[in-house]
């Protein structure tokens, strides 16, 4: 079978992330950058699926020439091959248009070997929408299932079931391949790459596409096209210090009016 | 001359190994050596990642990687703790290296592949009460009795030879007048007696015990290499082990240096953070170039060992990294609490556990009077 992951490069979450002034997006060219982390429990899903069973594995990412580290992350930790959407028009593109990319890369894809599993990450970690994969399955017209918690596979693996844990409940939910799945940071522990791996990536093939071998028009994506725009934004203001309350004998009571001031208490 | 840079990829994986370090080992070791905890399910998961199993041939599920990636490994996982490298270290060189190196194709597939994957470990019994250095001095005998040997003896400060996951332990025995041998002893062989651990200065978290032997019998093939090898046998393995070892000290001198500069630069005396007097500056600049000095040294040894460079040459430069490194990680363990004062003497900080942990790398695998002998002979100096 075939399982393709959508991966996302983002910009490092220990780093101090910023936007480009230029135009408010992301800046993702002076914040280094990574393979989203919650994309991780997508590409170790996919790893594990692969291992219970045949499977090839391929991480699909559109970005900027970075991203190819993101590619090369998923490579090292065991994903067998990797396909890099990168134009200069996607610059500034909001989700509709990532998921329109996404898609023509898919039936692209498909074309050549039927994908049968599209595994995305819950969210990224820089937008933070959430709304990709259902739009991914719309667009390519797949089952979508999304939040999977845990995820099987049916013997003739023309099934698939997953958990989703809710606030209010947890709903068990089937679907039919090809289907379009997003994994939440519970389904599972996403394995560090070995130096096997790491030796093993670099012969491992990465195609790179532009928006004309999809396709796809510069006009139907990129910043002038997008749904919404960044209007401005600001630093955050730096953290005030805190209170320190001396204990003359009082300190007791110091606490609890700051508290009561609060309205904690 | 041999180049010592860093592949990309060994960089690469130094980031995995120092995340993983970070995340899964940072956290608790100062909880494990605080109780002598050895962490198994740590090992193991050192074990998933890879990282027994670098230099284990893919056939025998290892990575097929070189030595210097197990020098990474070490240098990365000894930057937070010690104690798990030197598990990792004596695992490697000690544990698999001998079972590597003159084992047979039998051994290898025995053994190798649990070792590999971190699911086992092994140990190397050569040290005894009365042969350290001068390992020549072997009192323990192994006998040839139809078709197993019998093992009489004792040895001390076996690595790994106590775990919970520990396999065997390769014992090196006097098996005749002018003759040492290495055999291979599992776990659990009736008259292999595993003593209670000792109370160490450092290396908390590891694992070491005093073994005994008492009429144990293992089958003839448990021999490990030739007959009567046995002393040519660990005494070629010894320059791996040094090398390995000044990874290990380049990775403590690493850690003291993260905490000087961290703790320099944040703490405030006089208005000011202490990192601005010259007194505290000038030692931690010295303590980085210590740093550097050790790890070319150390990874130059490593790449002559992985080209293959004259053993004469390989044996020369792994002294040295020894030396160097491990005299750098004292002095900067020494350095480090020095500049956090009176909380250096707190076991709240890292620093003290380096300080005690310091010590050992300027004696084990050789001491340092030992590697300035290798060194003046490798000059031609007819040195005793």
């Amino acid at each position: 079978m075939n399982i393709v992951v959508c991966v996302k490069y983002v910009p490092d979450a220990t780093a101090d992330r910023t936007f480009d002034p230029a135009d408010r997006t992301v800046d993702r060219v002076n914040v280094p950058g990574v393979l989203s982390e919650l994309d991780e429990h997508a590409i170790e899903a996919a790893l594990q699926l692969a291992e219970s069973g045949d499977a090839e594995v391929t991480a699909l990412t559109v970005g900027p020439a970075g991203a190819s580290d993101a590619i090369k992350k998923a490579l090292q930790m065991g994903v067998d091959k990797g396909v890099h959407v990168t134009d200069d028009a996607i610059h500034g593109s909001d989700a509709p248009a990532t998921s329109l990319v996404l898609a023509k890369a898919l039936t692209k894809l498909d074309e050549t070997s039927p994908v049968d599993l599209v595994l995305c990450g819950m969210a990224s970690t820089d937008g933070g929408m959430s709304v990709v994969p259902a739009m991914l399955a719309e667009r390519l017209g797949r089952p979508q299932v999304t939040f999977a918690g845990s995820l099987e596979l049916s013997d003739d693996r023309g099934t698939l079931t997953i958990r989703r844990d809710g606030e209010a409940a947890t709903e068990t939910v089937e679907a039919t391949l090809p289907a379009v799945v997003s994994v939440t940071d519970q389904a599972n522990e996403p394995r560090y790459p070995s130096f096997k791996g790491i030796m093993a990536a670099k012969k491992k093939p990465v195609e790179t596409w532009s928006l004309a071998d999809l396709g796809v028009a510069a006009s139907e994506v990129g910043l002038a096209v997008a749904w919404s725009t960044v209007e401005s934004y600001a630093q955050r203001p730096p953290r005030q210090k805190g209170t320190v309350v001396t204990d003359d004998g009082d300190g007791g009571r110091q606490l609890v009016a700051f508290l009561a001031e609060q309205k904690f208490v | 001359m041999t180049a010592f840079e860093l592949s990309p990829e060994h960089e690469e994986f130094r980031q995995v190994v120092r995340e993983f370090a970070r995340a899964e080992i940072a956290p608790y070791a100062a909880d494990w050596d605080e109780h002598h905890h050895f962490p198994v399910d740590t090992v193991r998961a050192m074990g998933k990642l890879g990282l027994f199993g670098l230099i284990v041939p893919e056939e025998y599920g290892g990575a097929g990687g070189d030595f210097t990636s197990v020098c990474v490994a070490i240098e990365e996982i000894g930057r937070v703790d010690q104690s798990l490298g030197v598990t990792l270290e004596a695992g490697v060189g000690l544990g698999i290296g001998p079972i590597l190196r003159w084992g047979t194709d039998e051994q290898k597939r025995r053994w190798l592949p649990d070792l590999a994957a971190g699911h086992a470990l092994a140990g190397f019994g050569l040290t005894e009460p009365e042969a350290g250095s001068d390992a020549g001095a072997t009192r323990t005998r192994a006998a040839l009795e139809g078709d197993q040997w019998v093992i009489n003896g004792a040895k001390q400060f076996i690595t790994n030879s106590g775990t919970p996951i520990t396999s065997l332990v390769t014992v090196t025995a006097r098996t005749g007048d002018d003759e040492i041998s290495a055999i291979i002893v599992p776990t659990g062989t009736p008259g292999f007696v595993v003593e209670p651990s000792y109370r160490k200065l450092g290396w908390h978290a590891s694992d070491t015990h005093p073994l005994t032997f008492d009429n144990c019998r293992v089958p003839a093939d448990h021999l490990l290499g030739e007959r009567g090898a046995g002393f040519k046998q660990f005494l070629a393995a010894l320059d791996e082990g040094r090398i390995a070892l000044a990874a290990l000290a380049v990775g403590l001198a690493q850690g003291c240096l993260d905490e000087a500069v961290e703790y320099a630069s944040t703490r405030s005396s006089f208005g000011r953070p202490i990192g601005a007097r010259q007194g505290v500056a000038f030692q931690i600049a010295d303590l980085k170039v210590a740093v550097e000095a050790g790890r070319l040294l150390t990874y130059k040894a490593a790449a002559a060992k992985d080209a293959g460079r004259p053993a004469a040459e390989v044996k020369q430069a792994a002294a040295m990294a020894k030396l160097f490194a491990s005299e750098a990680a004292m002095a900067a363990a020494r350095t480090a609490t020095q500049v956090f004062g009176g909380y250096g003497f707190m076991e709240e900080y890292p620093v003290a556990r380096f300080y005690r942990d310091a010590k050992i790398l300027e004696i084990g695998e050789g001491t340092s009077e030992i590697q300035r002998m290798l060194i003046a002979r490798g000059l031609g100096l007819p040195v005793e």
